[in-house]
């Protein structure tokens, strides 16, 4: 299964280090992984995604909250949750209708056109990674040069 | 308020404010080696009252310490110099860490502008340990020290125990501040009491009364949370026959009618049968490790699983439980005895089960062929175990002799038996035998060793000497790494590499060697005679007794099989 899980951890040096140490050492994956600063400066938030059965899921959420650094470890639903992840594409561009092709598609998922070439252009799209994935399939046929992601950011919407 | 805050504080440098919180905590010893980095905390041992006792290497003072925490409950302490000095001291903390067992580490560290410098004997000890630590700490100014001081302690002592690493950096040491030292504090990711959990208590009850074949498992947590009384309270209301993990021998006295021994790879053949008969466990503060449960989906298969831990992380990690009572094992067998007093059930009649567990014990402890020479280890062991009073601690290193004791040495009195039983470290019995000889001069402490695992620390036998601890190093040599050897006779053909000691040294004379008693003994006669010796002696003693080299453990549960696939002595 494919996991969320959201970690709120006091914002002090080496903790990144220590989260991700656990998952090596403990032999569980890591998908994608995002930090930053709270509202809060002395906490971060992390938020982890992670594919692997439940039963390892629910092990790597108590693992990670018997952590002493961490102040807070939830696995979230993702129905009930916003989630998102923010990628860059450094897209090929060899036909004279590529730019417009590949702008019809970017609108369409919401994506912002950057640094247009003569040879390549590049697209801002902030989506779920299920969305970037089919984002990325259609886009695959023009050549894809660069993939930069930033890994998933997610909230659970409020009263859930 | 502000008048007393002020009277609290106190200028002084970060070494001694170091010394000052330790004795705060009540610590009377630290165990180490001193070296370029650690030298301002080793300067204030000329001005304070906490005794040093010098070890030979780090690794050994990691394991004294590791033997004084596990048998006084309270942290021991280490020291260790930067670089080499940290990570010899790395495998100690990770044997503490792999058994539950407090203790504090603390090493010097180069000053903080040098660190990432690759600076002379600097090694990155925080992110060397941390997967080996229950937490580490790292204090960048002197004022932080009295604060990673107690916390640390708080964290190694509380709910399931374990190594804590203070490591700090020379200018840390010899710098000054005004030192705050704190009686409350806050960790706020840290929550070690759990409550019992009533609810799950009753459940647990309910479960262990409508089960035909109920057993009691107990491993090292029952030992950690002292829940002995409650252990064996619990046991006989319920007439429930108990086995133990290897790290849990001796939570129940080995001599008790309802008493099995261990379970495992070399467990007690009537322990592993009724392990693998058994309808419904009662398993308390064990990891069920592949070496105490054979396979994982074969043995949760076979029975309802009740598990109690303090540590929620150990529920579902191994085996899948249908009851589970997370919280302190004492406390939680104590809210079902109680439930049991209520509920006025006290079981007198021997159920069928009970009758058919005590055949099996009796038919085995006829029936399970041993060496058939003189001094064979069963023989041997239990001529110790007749000498020895009940109170007796013992230590054991890490291979065949280990296994023995498991087999052929009955605990009498719980909480008397220590190993290392998780990293499986050699060289671990005979330094912890020196920190447990600290925390219990009183009573006759024996390292009962093999010449392999001996060999890794016998330069402990310095520190035994000079300051005055005299424990007992008791070694069946057979001249071999012998559990390999028996691996190698098993599985790769008789191929032996890498086993012969070549019956080098003369144990007897490197005893003598460092001011140690030395004693060989090789009959019954002599080892009698040996055993006394050593007890009324006041001076460290080796005993050292030559075996078979070709004697194997037995039974045996091979790696990778079930508990039910045991193979027994032919």
């Amino acid at each position: 299964m494919w996991a969320i899980i959201s970690l709120l951890v006091e914002n002090k040096t080496g903790i990144l280090f220590k989260v991700t140490h656990l998952f090596r050492s403990r032999n569980f994956n890591i998908d994608s992984i995002s930090v930053g600063v709270t509202e809060n400066p002395d906490y971060s938030r992390m938020t982890i995604t992670t594919n692997s059965d439940e039963k390892r899921v629910v092990q790597i959420v108590k693992q990670l909250e018997k952590m002493i650094d961490t102040v807070e470890v939830r696995q979230l639903d993702e129905h009930k949750t916003v989630y998102r992840e923010l990628c860059l594409f450094m897209i090929n561009l060899s036909n004279a209708n590529d730019s417009m092709e590949i702008n019809k598609i970017a609108n369409a998922y919401g994506g912002k056109v950057h640094d247009v070439k003569k040879e390549s252009l590049m697209v801002e799209l902030t989506a779920t990674p299920h969305q970037i994935q089919a984002f990325e399939e259609l886009i695959k046929p023009f050549g894809i040069i660069d993939i930069a992601r930033t890994g998933v950011a997610a909230l659970q919407r409020s009263g859930s | 308020m502000a008048i007393d805050l002020i009277n609290k504080m106190e200028t002084m440098t970060g070494a001694k404010a170091l010394m000052t919180a330790m004795e705060k905590e009540g610590v009377k010893q630290v165990f180490g080696l001193p070296g370029g980095a650690n030298l301002p905390m080793y300067d204030e041992f000329a001005r304070c009252d906490i005794r040093h006792i010098l070890a030979r290497h780090e690794q050994s003072a990691a394991h004294m310490a590791d033997g004084f925490g596990r048998v006084s409950r309270k942290p021991g302490v280490c020291f260790a110099t930067s670089g080499p000095g940290a990570t010899n001291i790395l495998t100690g903390i990770a044997t503490a860490q792999a058994d539950s067992a407090p203790m504090i580490a603390v090493t010097g560290q180069v000053a903080v502008d040098m660190i990432g410098r690759d600076a002379f004997q600097e090694s990155d000890i925080i992110g060397m340990s941390n997967p080996v630590v229950k937490y580490a700490f790292q204090p960048r100014t002197p004022g932080e020290v009295p604060e990673a001081v107690r916390k640390g302690f708080y964290i190694a002592e509380t709910g399931r125990p374990g190594p804590v690493l203070i490591d700090i950096p020379k200018d840390v040491q010899t710098g000054t501040a005004e030192m705050e030292f704190p009686d409350e504090f806050k960790i706020q990711g840290y929550h070690p009491w759990t409550d019992p959990d009533i609810v799950a208590c009753e459940k647990a009850v309910d479960m262990l009364l409508n089960s035909e074949k109920p057993i009691i498992l107990a491993g090292g947590g029952t030992i950690i949370s002292s829940a002995f009384a409650e252990l064996q309270a619990i046991a006989e209301t319920l007439m429930l026959p108990v086995v133990t993990t290897f790290k849990g021998k001796g939570a129940f006295p080995e001599n008790h009618p309802l008493s099995l021994g261990p379970i495992g790879m070399h467990g007690h053949a009537e322990a592993n049968k009724m392990m693998t008969e058994a309808d419904c466990v009662l398993a308390i503060g064990t990891r069920f490790s592949d070496r105490s449960v054979g396979t994982f989906e074969t043995f949760e298969k076979r029975l309802k699983i009740i598990h109690m831990d303090v540590d929620p992380a150990e529920i579902g990690k191994n085996q899948q439980a249908q009851v589970a009572v997370v919280g302190d094992v004492k406390a939680s067998l104590r809210i079902m005895i109680k439930l049991l007093l209520q509920r006025a059930i006290k079981k007198t009649e021997e159920t069928p089960w009970v009758k058919h567990v005590k055949e099996t014990k009796v038919y085995w402890k006829e029936n399970l062929k041993i060496h058939p020479g003189e001094m064979g280890a069963a023989k041997i062991l239990r001529k110790l175990r007749e000498l020895l009073p009940p109170e007796a601690i013992v230590t054991t290193e890490v291979g065949q002799h280990q296994m023995w004791v498991s087999l052929f040495y009955d605990v009498i009195q719980p909480g008397t038996f220590f190993s290392s039983t998780g990293l499986g470290t050699m060289g671990w019995g005979f330094p912890a035998s020196i920190g447990a000889k600290v925390a219990r001069p009183d009573v006759p402490v024996v390292d009962i060793a093999g010449d392999g695992s001996f060999a890794m620390t016998e330069n402990s036998l310095a520190t035994a000497i000079q300051e005055d601890i005299p424990v007992i190093v008791f070694i069946l040599n057979n001249y071999t790494l012998g559990m390999v050897a028996q691996w190698q006779r098993t599985f790769y053909k008789r191929r032996m590499i890498g086993v012969d000691q070549g019956h080098i040294p003369d144990y007897v004379k490197l005893a003598e060697s460092y001011g140690a008693q030395g004693i060989r003994a090789q009959s019954m006669d002599e080892l009698d005679k040996a055993i006394k010796t050593a007890l009324s002696s006041d001076v460290a003693t080796v005993i050292d007794i030559p075996i078979d080299p070709e004697e194997d453990v037995l039974p045996f549960v091979a790696p990778g099989t079930s508990l039910e696939d045991m193979i027994l002595p032919s």
